[in-house]
């Protein structure tokens, strides 16, 4: 079955409807129409699948998604053109450019975090690269993926863009089919599946996965603003987020202050009980719950460490004096327990990040700039939000991705467009001017290498439209300023 | 512990001391690298000479003068490249800090080819090193004096714990594939490359493919037929047909089949005499078992020039093959060897089809005067790069993406590309603990009207570039306003 939906969608690109522009704007625009119709019956599955309140829905899931489809819409023309580039001797009366192209067919698998952002922003992309897709949303968060089954066939091209639900099996399947890339969301076991898979057909692939995201405390820093952003970014989606601050360190002078303000905050958060809170999500599975739950194991609660497993409901938690060998810092939380580690200074911290594998995303707290400045050359990750959280994910002209086990490849607003095409470099040249090329052929003497020198070394300007725009508009600029003063003196 | 492992731990050892980070320290090994190109322009050459039968002035043309211009271009460029890069904002981020930061990946694996064994192996090394990061270079064993060359000298260049050279065959190569790079560089065929792959995957390692296929050539039957086969045969029988973007085949009307054979052979003559066997400028095969595989695709098909060969030489002369067939010996593989198999297709359409059924190549080939024909072919075919009415070039052209699609490759370097390829761009946003009454909307307990203020703060895009340019014109508006009032009031 999933063999066959590929060959269709192979045979609907190779039909060429996706090359063109308006095609891909016209699936894109039913894309958004599907979000902002269905908005109801989204927030309703995600309330069912994860106790996702509909503020969470539409501020994590929706606006963001829409934000990269206007975006796709309004630039695809621009990002679609040829790049024209620089120039040398030998090219100098040649069209030389990158053309962007489509691969062919995609396959996108999602998460069930945030099924419907993290299936669909890749899917943004590849429409507007003139791509066909096979999405294949997470089995996990199972009413979200029965809903985008039954909508997305209404809106988009169904046999362009299918939808494949299904669990282990149909995913295995559907990796032995061949594709022309393979884009992947989730966590790192699965994420070497897959790119094994991919190796059979040498098939590219983009992987956003995880890690621990560490979250440096500074002494010189506003704690209690720190602290309410970091509760923030922590709890949010009961910390199932892919960017949450998975752990803090901080200096061991400051950590009662932290664990206090950490507790103002969630009271401001959720003034009767987490539990009782619309606001206040659940963990997604009870297989999940159990997992969370074990990773408490030896860990002193500072707050919170209340759970109901009837409702796979975990409360905030804050555990403090944590070490490095207990076994919540052995893999990636993903659950609403905030490890403390107390280190003596930024150069431990800093070691302590760089002696384990680079995170999805680096937090860091200070208001002194030579903290910042060395936390960030001297260690690695995904991305970075200094004095903040989660905030670079939103802005969609930051590439997304993660580096080392954190992931490969890196989405968002046009970064999703370059990522989902081929771009090829053409050089179109004419007959004329064959004595240059004398220089090329045999017999090959010196003077032959020494004139191919010249012409291979030698730079030009692009002399693309802007930089002509540029130079006129300077020159009328300093005209006019020079007419200025000379009326005026 | 293995001599392999050992020297990857070196080179991580050397990367985590941090020496690399200093742009200064990155010059300095990239202007060592150009001193030995200049100093051991010998020693290079007479290893090639061995390998390959390259001819003296083969080997700056083909390998070092190419690398030679990435290295000038690298050390000029190389702070701009490794500078923060500003990106645009939202209103949400507008007194943030917003950029993009490249930074080194760490210990990469550069696995060389035997057929330019300098350009294919040394051009990712310098993209390695401007970017910051360590290498481990594995030149072919194929090309096994050029090895040499490289295990003996480089290091007394460059830094010998940052850029290790391991040389080896096929139980190196694997041993060297069990440890963790943080990237792998390979340049060869599709077998090895999945192979590579699927080791790479153990560690989620990021890989650049850069493989082959068999490169089309579509003559269109009005076009300069003298210049198009002159640039042709200079692309398909230099370094004897053994260049990964070679024009594989040649699609044509069968109306010119006959000129275009009777131009090739009149090239073939002018550039390597009557007796090719004895022109400096004229390669060999790479070894006898590449020799017999090359000689096999003869077997099914006509020879309207050449076909002579020695064994003990590893010598095929130029060869034509017309009217061959979709299903001869010689259109089931990349060729890598002096064949230059002609098939006729009636039309351009013909062509495309052709083209389509078969893996994306590395390079497509179109000589054609007709601009629009051009343009079709690039629109209807996939492949890594396209060039019009040339051979091989594209590829001295360091502002252009170079690498394969498909079966043809994964990733692209030369010039930036290289740099940006072995980087990892880290996406950075730097805010204040101000202003925290902005972040009011996000936090719980949510309302609508919380929400309308995130919706408007994330999706108002802000270009800082564009809102000055205006506030320049509206300020030239008023002086011109000023000045005109003056002069009528005068």
């Amino acid at each position: 079955m999933e063999r066959q939906v590929v060959d269709k969608a192979r045979e609907a690109f190779q039909s060429g409807k996706s090359r063109s522009l308006p095609y891909r704007k016209q699936q894109l625009r039913a894309l958004h129409r599907l979000i902002t119709e269905r908005q109801a019956d989204i927030a309703q599955a995600l309330k069912q699948d994860i106790n996702k309140s509909v503020y969470d829905t539409t501020l994590f899931e929706l606006i963001g998604l829409e934000n990269d489809i206007k975006l796709a819409e309004s630039n695809l023309v621009d990002w679609a053109a040829p790049r024209p580039v620089r120039k040398n001797l030998g090219t100098a009366n040649d069209d030389v450019y990158i053309k962007p192209e489509p691969l062919g067919v995609v396959l996108i698998i999602g998460a069930w975090n945030y099924p419907w952002s993290l299936t669909l922003q890749p899917l943004v992309g590849a429409i507007a690269a003139g791509n066909a897709a096979v999405v294949k949303p997470s089995e996990l968060s199972e009413h979200s993926a029965g809903l985008l089954k039954e909508l997305l066939p209404q809106y988009l091209d169904k046999e362009m863009y299918p939808v494949v639900t299904g669990g282990v099996p149909e995913t295995q399947e559907l990796l032995k089919q061949r594709f022309d890339h393979i884009f992947y969301t989730g966590n790192s076991t699965v994420g070497k599946l897959v790119l094994e898979a991919a190796a059979r057909h040498l098939t590219p692939v983009t992987l956003e996965l995880g890690g621990k995201s560490p979250c440096y405390i500074d002494r010189n820093c506003d704690i209690a603003v720190a602290c309410r952003r970091i509760t923030w970014g922590k709890f949010a989606n009961c910390g199932q987020t892919c960017i949450a601050p998975d752990y803090i360190l901080c200096e061991a002078s400051i950590q009662d202050r932290i664990i206090e303000e950490i507790g103002n905050t969630l009271r401001e958060f959720y003034p009767e009980d987490a539990k009782k809170s619309p606001d206040y999500g659940r963990i997604i599975n009870k297989r999940h719950f159990d997992r969370v739950m074990a990773l408490k194991e030896g860990c002193t609660v500072a707050i919170g460490g209340e759970s109901d497993g009837s409702q796979c409901y975990i409360a905030p938690t804050v555990l403090r004096d944590v070490l490095p060998h207990f076994r919540i810092m052995q893999e990636e939380i993903f659950g609403p327990l905030l490890p403390i580690i107390t280190v003596d200074n930024l150069s431990e911290a800093i070691n302590f990040i760089n002696t384990r594998e680079k995170p999805l995303a680096l937090y860091v707290f200070s208001s002194d700039k030579k903290v910042i400045k060395r936390m960030l050359t001297e260690t690695s990750s995904g991305g970075v939000t200094v004095n903040d959280v989660m905030m670079h994910y939103t802005l969609n002209s930051l590439p997304f991705g993660g580096v080392g086990n954190s992931g490969m490849g890196r989405y968002h607003g046009k970064h999703t467009f370059d990522q989902l095409s081929h771009h090829r470099a053409c050089l179109i040249k004419t007959f004329a001017m064959e004595g240059l090329n004398d220089a090329r052929y045999p017999p090959l003497t010196a003077a032959r290498v020494r004139r191919a020198k010249i012409v291979l070394q030698s730079r030009l300007c692009r002399c693309s439209g802007m930089c002509v725009w540029a130079i006129i508009s300077t020159i009328v600029s300093i005209g006019l300023l020079i007419a200025l003063l000379v009326v005026l003196l | 512990m293995s001599r392999e492992q050992k020297a990857v731990e070196r080179a991580r050892k050397a990367f985590f001391t941090g020496r690399t980070r200093s742009l200064d320290y990155r010059i300095s090994q990239l202007k060592n690298l150009q001193r030995f190109i200049n100093e051991r322009q010998k020693e290079i050459a007479d290893g090639l000479k061995k390998d390959l039968s390259k001819s003296e002035f083969g080997t700056p043309l083909y390998e070092t003068l190419g690398l030679e211009s990435e290295i000038n271009q690298a050390v000029s460029k190389l702070k701009e490249w490794a500078a923060p890069r500003s990106v645009t904002k939202n209103l949400l981020t507008i007194s943030d800090q917003v950029y993009i930061q490249p930074e080194p990946l760490g210990v990469v694996l550069v696995i060389g080819a035997w057929n330019y064994p300098w350009a294919v192996t040394i051009q990712p090394l310098i993209g390695a090193i401007a970017a910051g990061n360590a290498a481990v270079i594995k030149p072919s064993e194929v090309s096994a004096n050029t090895a040499k060359v490289m295990e003996d000298l480089l290091p007394l260049y460059l830094d010998k714990e940052m850029y290790p050279v391991v040389t080896g065959g096929v139980s190196e190569t694997q041993e060297l594939l069990k440890q963790r790079f943080d990237h792998i560089f390979y340049t060869g065929n599709g077998t090895v490359a999945k192979i590579i792959m699927m080791a790479a995957a153990q560690y989620l390692t990021p890989v650049t493919l850069e493989l082959g296929g068999k490169s089309p050539c579509y003559i269109d039957s009005n076009c300069d037929l003298a210049v198009a086969c002159r640039r042709i045969a200079w692309g398909k029988y230099t370094n004897c047909g053994q260049t990964c973007i070679a024009p594989d085949y040649i699609l044509c009307d069968p109306s010119i089949q006959d000129r275009v054979i009777e131009e090739i052979e009149k090239n073939i003559k002018d550039f390597y005499t009557e007796n090719p066997k004895a022109c400096p400028d004229y390669g060999r095969i790479i070894n006898q078992r590449h020799f017999k595989r090359v000689m096999a695709m003869v077997e099914d098909s006509t020879v309207a020039v050449g076909g002579e060969h020695d064994e003990s030489d590893c010598y095929i002369a130029p060869t034509i093959l017309r009217d061959v067939k979709p299903d001869a010996k010689v259109m089931q593989e990349e060729i890598f060897g002096p064949l230059l198999p002609i098939l006729s297709v009636s039309t351009a359409d013909e062509a495309i089809k052709f083209i389509n059924e078969r893996e994306k190549p590395l390079a497509l080939y179109i000589f054609s005067e007709n601009n629009k024909l051009i343009k079709r072919m690039i629109a209807e075919t996939s492949s890594g790069g396209v060039l019009a009415n040339d051979c091989l070039i594209h590829f001295s052209v360091n502002t252009l993406p170079f690498g394969g699609v498909g079966n043809s490759g994964m990733g692209c370097y030369h010039g930036q590309f290289s740099f940006d390829r072995l980087s990892h761009l880290r996406g950075c946003l730097i805010k204040k603990l101000k202003m925290e009454g902005v972040n009011k909307m996000r936090y719980p307990p949510h309302t609508a009207e919380k929400l309308g203020w995130a919706r408007f703060l994330i999706l108002k895009q802000v270009d800082l570039g564009s809102l000055g340019r205006m506030a320049l014109l509206a300020m030239l508006a008023i002086f011109v306003a000023v000045i005109l009032k003056k002069y009528f009031t005068d």
